[in-house]
């Protein structure tokens, strides 16, 4: 019993980071309609910076906000510079854009950095509470998720212009006609999801270590967490999030080799995909032709 | 009194189509406009190029600025609120949300504006909570208003305000449009299929046919002109 406890515990924060990438892949999916598969690199990306920032000297949090900055910087920079001039294009020629920017960070990081794996710090102590259920680490991760997502809830319904980036994406004619732009909303918007995606890279890399490599599979578990929550919804993203981490470790753990851990995401996408499109808590869309 | 809009010459294009082949047409400050016409004249076609929604050539000019090649982010700023066909709710969003969109340029006045609209629109404060797509049609309309009058605009473009509603409330609809323009001071720009309503309240009338105006003068006028009773007022 204690062992299922733990493993549902434990599944729980890493449930968390595949959240908040989910977060970050939803972010952008509303406000451009597009699934950026470059989203895991570009939280690797974000998480050498860190790494960088750490090891000039600079405290764990002040690079983890520098870190955020620059990474929302750079986020609205690819939006302006990549995705815009394909925003009229079929969706496919978009997608293909995002499939570049993948390969772009992934092999960019490992010319810059090497591929060898390196050790992140963890900011948070690595002690064992609740009868050795979770760690003080895993307590950590699950705080800094719930707070990103607080905050972005509050962003979203009570300032000026996350409500206006919502308005943007729903009706982009008639927030034109509001006197909002919306070109800057879609570029808020990326820069928003690079952020989320930063803070998941930083939180996910003391414990899968630093690499070019490392979001791969956690971006995997991220859009199997969006698609359950329904990809047009944070809320969702969260949740679908931390039922795909919970899921993934007790099948892991009690019902089939943990080598064949992946293939519970990529089921579970099929499962929704066929069953239940919108997910828990999506919304369909209706396009009008 | 001088018009706050002048349009000289105005094409307008239906994406690469031309559909407004050179249009001259004016708002009086304070007035309030119609553009009549029947189904594919032109008529929304040329009220998104005052909007910058459509590509237009020739010279559209607001209160001494020139709003062709401007955005239509711009020339919302400018005080040009826009309700467009088909009303542009965001119907995802609440009653109150749709309202705080439609202050974003007046931030600061935001507040004090919803309190005056819901004065206009009491059922819009009963259904502040509930998401604008559940609204009635003419509940939508009325948000639709509501929302344009919150940029606190110089010019009001209704683009048939009266589509798809029942004859009552359409009247309604317009008892409150002339109240509006008493009490803000705000000069409109209106496109109608309902004629008779339309040049009753209408000082100024345009009569679009295939891209070009073929008549206008005072509403009174096109009221009593038999040709315009023959083919849209029917009597």
């Amino acid at each position: 019993m204690h062992q299922f406890l733990q493993q549902i515990f434990s599944g729980f924060a890493a449930g968390a980071i595949y959240a908040s990438l989910a977060l970050a892949l939803v972010m952008i999916y509303r406000a451009t309609d597009l699934v950026n598969f470059a989203q895991g690199e570009m939280a690797m990306f974000s998480t050498y910076i860190a790494w960088t920032l750490v090891n000039a000297g600079l405290p764990f949090w002040g690079a983890f906000l520098m870190t955020i900055a620059i990474s929302f910087a750079g986020g609205m920079a690819i939006e302006r510079a990549l995705i815009r001039p394909v925003e009229n294009a079929p969706v496919l020629a978009a997608v293909v854009v995002t499939i570049a920017l993948l390969l772009i960070f992934n092999s960019t990081a490992g010319w810059i950095y090497s591929y060898t794996v390196q050790d992140f710090p963890s900011p948070f102590p690595d002690r064992p509470v609740f009868g050795a259920l979770m760690t003080t680490r895993d307590l950590g991760v699950i705080a800094v998720t719930l707070v990103m997502l607080l905050l972005l809830v509050v962003f979203f319904r009570f300032t000026a212009t996350g409500l206006a980036m919502r308005a943007a994406a729903q009706n982009p004619d008639s927030a034109r006609l509001c006197g909002i732009r919306v070109g800057r909303m879609l570029a808020i918007g990326w820069g928003l999801a690079a952020a989320i995606g930063a803070t998941a890279g930083i939180m996910v890399a003391p414990v899968l270590f630093l690499d070019p490599n490392m979001m791969g599979g956690v971006l995997i578990y991220a859009f199997a967490g969006a698609l359950l929550g329904g990809i047009t919804s944070p809320v969702g993203a969260v949740v679908g999030g931390l039922i795909v981490g919970m899921t993934e470790n007790l099948v892991g753990t009690y019902l089939i080799a943990s080598q064949l851990k992946l293939t519970v995401a990529f089921a579970l996408i099929i499962l929704v995909l066929v069953f239940r499109p919108n997910g828990l808590f999506g919304t369909a869309i209706v396009r009008r032709v | 009194m001088a018009p706050i809009l002048e349009l000289s010459g105005v094409k307008a294009f239906y994406g690469q189509s031309e559909v407004v082949h050179g249009i001259d047409v004016a708002v009086e400050e304070g007035g309030m406009t119609v553009l009549l016409g029947a189904n594919g004249a032109g008529k929304t076609t040329t009220l998104r190029a005052i909007c910058g929604l459509v590509k237009s050539e020739g010279k559209i000019l607001f209160a001494g600025e020139r709003l062709d090649r401007r955005t239509t982010e711009a020339i919302a700023g400018l005080g040009v609120a826009h309700v467009p066909e088909g009303r542009g709710t965001f119907v995802g969003l609440t009653v109150e949300e749709n309202l705080r969109l439609g202050g974003y340029t007046r931030l600061s006045a935001a507040r004090a504006n919803i309190q005056r609209m819901y004065g206009y629109f009491p059922i819009l404060a009963q259904r502040r909570r509930q998401q604008a797509g559940a609204l009635s049609g003419g509940e939508q309309q009325m948000l639709a208003i509501a929302r344009a009058l919150m940029m606190m605009p110089r010019l009001l473009v209704l683009d048939e305000p009266s589509f798809g509603l029942a004859p009552r409330i359409v009247e309604d609809i317009f008892a409150i449009i002339e109240r509006i323009r008493q009490e803000e001071k705000v000069s409109v720009l209106l496109v109608e299929q309902n004629a008779s309503l339309a040049l009753e309240l209408a000082d100024h009338a345009y009569l679009l046919e295939t891209g070009y105006i073929v008549t206008s003068g005072s509403a009174k006028a096109l009221a009593d002109d038999p040709q315009i009773r023959r083919s849209y007022l029917g009597y």
